[in-house]
């Protein structure tokens, strides 16, 4: 089975700080690291590869040190990498995004699976994935938490779904393209071999010329949507301070709650 | 400090650091309350290629040496020494085979430890026989094609886990030194079954057990090289291994020197962090003296056995012995420095006090170690041409 893996590389959250100034993310010195949904989505691919064979390729499109993030990801395993990179990608929103990758998927030859983490812990709109699949024309399933029956010979999927209440249980045709959420399983770890061939990989790089691409299609001359600022919201409303014990503070929020009909009595 | 590491061995640093801060940092508390063999994490080591570091490619190794070995022992001791010590026990398991055994057996075991699908485990200790090897009493009597092996070993490190024992058994009492001999013994050779695991101080998660010899037969070719090899394979193997414990201490010194460290920087008494107050900064200073002197010593003594130096003894007992003596000393002080959280099972540094303990016993207690220290200095002075 052939799968595709869209990954991409974000600032280290883990470690993030604020300048105390405008209130935005100091980047400058900020490690970088492969987005944590699209680790699970590499695991997802790595697990199809093992029981039924076949290349899991990552694809990202970033700025040239982007090349880190694909490296990372053949230590787990990963056979095939490509980079999309160009000036011209510059400043794109997630429709830009979307067209890029597909024009990168596109170049990248025939696939049975493209995998995509739910979100991108700096962007946070998970619509790179559904956008790169209606691009394609594929079937589409968000929030995969598990696969349920793959059968590569007959071209069709079951997975699982997660929502909000419960879960989904939906059946695919072949190709299709899902993203996947934390549930569906442990991340492995890499190895040795995998840390070696990573070292030497060679990592293609596709710009809008190789991609045959529209110029007007890509980064910030094709996103309709800007960001005009990022901030964080003032806390409104009446704020309520419960005093006491922990057991007391538990009481009189569930009095609270009920009071407010929230919860049933 | 940089110790120059090639790139190989940076990899080899990092892959098992990550290993150990993912997979087996969120459970070790569990698995030491529990004592809980680690059986998930030691796959995850597998799968890194993390297993046969220093057995030679041609049986699925990586071909590397002691020193690599050493490096990923370190990084996984830091977090947890009790899974380090069940990660180079296979290690230790595998050394009569890899020292004394026929291609053939070679083919036949190493392939399967090297990739982690077989552990090892080491079988010389009894009841009459911890510092004194040559008290064992286990037989191995040759009847036909078969040997058939009768005793008890006790205190064996992976004891019902591993598939592959090495053990050393007598052939002949009346010869002495050469009456022993090493044979691999398998998980499921008839007549051959395991006691009750030990309870234990610390490395708690690690299997500690009786094999028990019950008429067990195996076959003749399961001698490893030739009868009465065994208390010299015995000396070759611990010479190998040594360093390996050396890098156990170290690792664990490591980690509970950053505890103590992080603990002292945040804990507030008498308005400032600890770390503030001499008395506080003079104990960690010396810890780390001490931890990078370990770690010096285990380096270049790792680095010198892989060059295939011949006359190794005194400096793989050096290796050890000073590690662990100071690893006890390093994980005590770090207890003092955390105060009474230190003492509390809630964080981590009791724990590493217990199980520091045992690096000063296992592998040659350090009452042996000193043993050989001296007796080789006066073996090497005894060969010096005087003035």
């Amino acid at each position: 089975m052939d799968v595709i893996v869209c990954i991409k590389q974000v600032p280290d959250t883990r470690h993030v700080r604020l300048d105390p100034e405008t209130n935005t993310l100091k980047r400058e010195g900020v490690e970088s690291m492969v987005n944590p949904f699209d680790m699970y989505a590499i695991e997802t691919a790595l697990r199809l590869k093992d029981e039924f064979g076949g290349t899991v390729t990552a694809l990202t499109m970033g700025p040239p040190q982007a090349e880190a993030a694909l490296r990372q990801v053949v230590e787990y395993g990963v056979d095939r990498v490509a980079l999309l990179s160009d000036r011209a990608f510059a400043g794109a929103d997630t429709w830009a995004t979307g067209y890029t990758l597909a024009k990168g998927v596109e170049k990248l030859g025939a696939f049975d699976l493209i995998v995509c983490g739910k979100q991108a812990v700096d962007g946070d709109t998970a619509q790179v994935g559904p956008g790169l699949a209606e691009r394609l024309g594929l079937p589409f399933v968000a929030f995969v938490r598990r696969l349920v029956q793959v059968d590569p010979q007959s071209r069709s999927m079951t997975v699982e779904r997660l929502m909000d209440d419960g879960y989904d249980v939906v059946e695919t045709p072949l190709p299709a393209l899902i993203t996947v959420v934390k549930e569906i399983g442990e991340i492995r770890v890499p190895s040795l071999k995998g840390k070696m061939k990573a070292k030497k990989i060679e990592v293609p790089v596709y710009g809008a010329a190789e991609l045959g691409a529209d110029p007007d299609s890509l980064g910030l001359a094709g996103s309709p949507t800007r960001v005009v600022e990022v901030f964080a919201p003032k806390p409104r409303g009446n704020r309520v301070r419960l005093e006491g014990s922990p057991e007391e503070q538990a009481d009189r929020l569930i009095e609270a709650l009920r009071g407010d009909k929230l919860i049933a009595n | 400090m940089d110790y120059f590491l090639t790139e190989e061995q940076l990899m080899i640093q990092d892959l098992a650091r990550q290993i150990a801060e993912e997979k087996v940092l969120p459970v070790r508390a569990e698995l030491d309350e529990t004592e809980t063999f680690p059986a998930e994490v030691l796959k995850h080591l597998a799968a890194a290629d993390l297993f046969g570091l220093n057995v030679p490619e041609a049986y699925g190794g990586m071909g590397l040496g002691g020193f690599e070995h050493a490096l990923a022992v370190e990084q996984v001791a830091r977090v947890c020494a009790g899974v380090a010590t069940a990660y180079a026990a296979t290690g230790l398991g595998s050394y009569p085979i890899m020292l004394g055994g026929s291609e053939d057996m070679k083919q036949r075991y190493m392939t399967r430890v090297a990739s982690g699908e077989s552990l090892a485990a080491f079988g010389l200790t009894e009841s009459t026989a911890g510092s004194d090897a040559s008290g064992i009493q286990t037989r191995a009597e040759r009847v036909g094609d078969d040997y058939v092996l009768n005793g008890t070993k006790q205190w064996i490190t992976n004891a019902g886990e591993a598939d592959v024992y090495s053990v050393i058994a007598l052939t002949d009492p009346t010869r002495g030194p050469r009456g022993a001999s090493f044979f691999v013994v398998e998980k499921g050779d008839p007549g051959f079954t395991f006691g009750k695991l030990e309870k234990k101080m610390g490395i708690r998660c690690s299997a500690t057990g009786e094999l028990i010899f019950s008429n067990c037969r195996i076959p003749a070719d399961r001698v490893i090289g030739k009868e009465g090899m065994g208390f010299i394979l015995a000396m070759r193997t611990f010479d190998k291994s040594r360093p390996g414990v050396g890098a156990q201490a170290v690792g664990l010194a490591q980690g509970a020197l950053e505890a103590a460290v992080n603990y002292a920087r945040e804990r507030v008494q008498f308005g400032h962090p600890i770390i503030g107050f001499q008395a506080v900064q003079h104990m960690l200073a010396d810890m780390a003296v001490q931890v990078e002197a370990g770690r010096a010593l285990v380096y270049a003594v790792a680095r010198f056995v892989d060059s295939g130096a011949k006359d190794v003894s005194k400096v793989s007992a050096m290796a050890k012995l000073f590690p662990t003596d100071m690893a006890m000393k390093v994980t005590t002080d770090a207890v003092q420095v955390l105060g009474g959280s230190g003492y509390m099972r809630e964080y981590p540094v009791e724990k590493m006090m217990r199980d520091a303990k045992i690096l000063q016993i296992y592998e040659a207690t350090k009452q042996i170690q000193r043993n050989i220290i001296g007796q080789e200095l006066n073996k090497e002075f005894g060969r010096r041409k005087k003035a």
